[in-house]
């Protein structure tokens, strides 16, 4: 379920950096905006457009951990694991999520892209560790089972949704 | 203005422009180490291998330093010796260590440099990961378990080649030199140059090895083995096989290819010839039919097919003749066509894009290729080694019949401007001698990387520009699409400096690269048959052979993409 990438839309994003090899970060952050992550396709056009190689925006791409270039969830969940998250416990409920969605560490999305689970440094919210975010909703004060619960829950508005 | 000097190791050293103290002191004659500097390429700063010392102990990478007059630097303290190991010892704590059997065995910076420190063992555990290859490419192969991160190939490929085919990816300990979604190479718009590979340290990035093939067609008694000889290889090989650099040692490298069992030796100078009489011809035919102009030269194949990857709008303007190896690989063929052996035509070449060209379709009659396979002048070497050959004391040989005769112009093809300068001797309406002798001056010879010349045809001036270097074609490319030059003719050569500098011929510094030029020059002056049209043999062909047969052996249409 690739999202099928609307070429039009992307030189909307490029005209609007006047096409400037200089905005690439600022460029891709709008495609990964658009997308949820940066898709393949988008590299050759991106390459004749800005005039930089292929090679060059893969390397600014993989640099920030910021850009995935896989697709990612609907469900993106960031678990902090900043100092403060990890000396309250936020390995175990990053464990059971892992665990219930058959993830790891490398593979990060469910097979029918509902969820991403991916940790991050600092989410900058220490006072209300152990903190995760939904799609950037803040959720403080985690648990493994309560973490279990938000996944039960995220599932159900899923449902909720198509139906 | 005054003379301005700096202290080095406490010897006062001229500052005469150098962007840099690593060049300073280089030019003082210290061999300070470094793996990721290259004065044409941009500075990096990344292995501090280069640190020195400063009077207040103060450490500073030299070759991201500017020198400035009266500063005081030293390069050997105890403090830097063993900064220097501690980082090679970090490299080779994540770097395979099984030396004797790497491609770059004897040629490996890391492996030069720990030997030159005197790193007997490493303290840190050995993280060294499992080798990573990637050998999709026909003219190089990476190996990214093998790499230091210096850089260098990134920057040649980018900077001086203008391909980008790889840059750094990743951060932090999972960093790596990759393609974009670590395609394999060969699907990128690498042109296969090399170059990367002539720059690499380690055996990360080195040239593809055909020895092997070679061997087996040698000792197979139903294969004729047939053999070409490109003009930079002889200037080539010298320096690596214990005779000077850049002396022309062609009668040597035939002796020795007779001892390893070739059963016919000749020279790709031969097609050169013929390629400077069909590209003059195509060239004027095209000035007095008032056809699309520029004609782009097509001896590189690595420009060729830069061509075809981001200018396809060019194709039409490149010269449909083959390139004098593809040219004389056909005749080759076709003279021995009724043989009762299995003919196989070997080319000894300064190129790695050459093992690419011999593989495309278009050079190919009924699957089989004109040229079976390249080998470089690198492998070259290292065949004479391995025969135990003791090449300086070879005595010279002559090429064989029926091709042996070659002319000057054919030979100067090896460096850039050469192919230029033959072009001119056969199109110039003064066949004078002191015309001829006016030719070098007229701005084709020389390394620089762009080159301007004209000349008068039939009262026009032909315009004609003369490029080495990828970038620098780009560059003129787009000066020439904007309208803002116009050229006749345009002479291209992947390589900085032409065939001699060919990333498939042994590493040399720029002194090398001169002399290598000056020694194909020499062959030219000593060469009684100066231009391409005097060649008897190349008259024999045009009235033999090659009787009907022009247009099918000696010139091609490209059908795209490589
Ligand atoms: S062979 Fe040339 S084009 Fe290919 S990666 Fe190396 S430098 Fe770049
Ligand atoms: S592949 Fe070679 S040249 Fe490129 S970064 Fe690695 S060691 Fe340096
Ligand atoms: S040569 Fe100076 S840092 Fe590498």
């Amino acid at each position: 379920m690739n999202a099928t990438v609307d070429f039009k839309e992307v030189d909307e994003i490029l005209a609007r950096y006047r096409y400037s090899a200089g905005s690439i970060i600022a460029i891709l952050q709008d495609i990964q905006a658009k997308y949820r992550y940066i898709p393949r396709e988008v590299f050759p056009v991106l390459s004749e457009k800005l005039h930089i190689s292929t090679a060059k925006i893969y390397s600014v791409a993989t640099f920030y951990e910021n850009f995935s270039l896989h697709p990612k969830g609907k469900y993106v969940i960031r678990v902090c694991d900043g100092t403060a998250c990890h000396v309250r416990k936020s390995i175990p409920m990053l464990e059971r999520m892992r665990k219930e969605l058959g993830l790891s560490e490398t593979k990060v999305t469910t097979d029918d892209l509902l969820f991403t689970v991916e940790t991050v440094s600092c989410l900058g919210a220490c006072g209300l560790a152990p903190v995760l975010t939904v799609n950037d909703k803040v959720y403080p004060s985690m648990t493994p089972d309560k973490a279990s619960e938000l996944l039960a829950k995220l599932r159900e508005e899923d449902c909720d949704a198509v139906n | 203005m005054s003379t301005e000097f700096m202290m080095i190791d406490n010897m006062p050293v001229e500052i005469a422009g150098e962007q840099n103290i690593l060049a300073v002191i280089r030019k003082a004659g210290i061999e300070l180490p470094t793996f990721c500097y290259y004065s044409e390429l941009s500075v990096y700063g990344a292995c501090r291998m280069c640190v020195v010392e400063d009077k207040s102990g103060e450490i500073h990478a030299s070759c991201s330093t500017p020198p400035q007059a009266g500063m005081e630097i030293r390069t050997n303290t105890p403090r830097l010796r063993k900064y220097r190991k501690m980082i090679l010892e970090l490299l080779l704590a994540n770097h395979c260590r099984d030396c004797t059997t790497c491609e770059k065995n004897g040629k490996c910076k890391l492996q030069e440099l720990a030997q030159r420190f005197g790193i007997k063992q490493v303290r840190f555990s050995n993280t060294a990961g499992d080798p990573e290859l990637d050998t999709s490419s026909l003219a190089i192969v990476r190996d990214k378990s093998k790499c230091i991160l210096c850089g260098d190939c990134v920057r040649m490929c980018e900077e001086v080649q203008n391909i980008g085919a790889i840059d750094f990816a990743h951060r932090g300990s999972k960093m790596t030199i990759s393609t974009a979604f670590d395609e394999p190479i060969a699907a990128t718009k690498c042109i296969g140059c090399g170059q990367c590979a002539a720059v690499c340290p380690t055996g990360a990035i080195v040239v593809k090895n055909d020895t092997a093939k070679l061997w087996k067609d040698l000792s197979d008694r139903n294969a004729k083995v047939v053999v070409q000889i490109a003009p930079a290889v002889r200037v080539g090989v010298g320096a690596e096989l214990g005779l000077a650099e850049g002396d022309n040692v062609m009668g040597k490298i035939v002796a020795a290819l007779r001892r390893l069992g070739f059963d016919e030796v000749f020279d790709t100078t031969t097609g050169a010839d013929l390629t400077v009489l069909e590209e003059a011809g195509e060239f004027l035919g095209k000035v007095q039919k008032g056809e699309k102009l520029p004609l782009f030269t097509s001896c590189c194949p690595a420009w060729v097919k830069y061509a075809e990857l981001n200018h396809p709008e060019l194709m039409e303007n490149i010269s449909t003749c083959r390139s004098p190896m593809q040219m004389f690989g056909a005749v080759l063929k076709e003279h021995y066509s009724h043989s009762n052996r299995r003919v196989v035509v070997v080319a000894i070449m300064p190129c790695t894009a050459k093992k690419q060209e011999a593989a495309r379709d278009e050079f190919k009659e009924a699957g089989v290729p004109y040229v079976d396979y390249v080998i470089t002048t690198q492998e070259l070497v290292q065949m004479i080694r391995e025969a135990g050959i003791v090449f300086s004391e070879i005595e010279p040989e002559a090429v064989d019949m029926p091709f042996g005769a070659t002319s000057g112009a054919g030979v100067i093809f090896g460096v850039t401007g050469g192919v230029t300068e033959a072009v001119i001797r056969r199109i110039s309406d003064d066949k004078s001698v002191p015309a001829l002798r006016a030719i070098p001056f007229s701005g084709v010879r020389g390394l620089q990387g762009v080159k301007e010349t004209s000349l008068d045809y039939h009262g026009r001036e032909v315009k004609i520009a003369i490029v080495s270097g990828i970038k620098n074609a780009e560059n003129l490319i787009k000066k020439m699409q904007r309208g803002e030059k116009y050229y006749d003719f345009v002479e291209v050569m992947a390589c900085p400096g032409g065939c001699i500098c060919g990333a498939g011929q042994p590493v040399t510094d720029s002194e090398g690269k001169k002399r290598r030029s000056a020694g194909l020059y020499e062959t030219d002056r000593m060469s009684t048959i100066k231009r391409s049209e005097e060649n008897p043999v190349i008259m024999a062909l045009y009235g033999g052979l090659l009787k009907g047969k022009v247009h099918k052996l000696l010139h091609v249409h490209y059908h795209g993409k490589a």
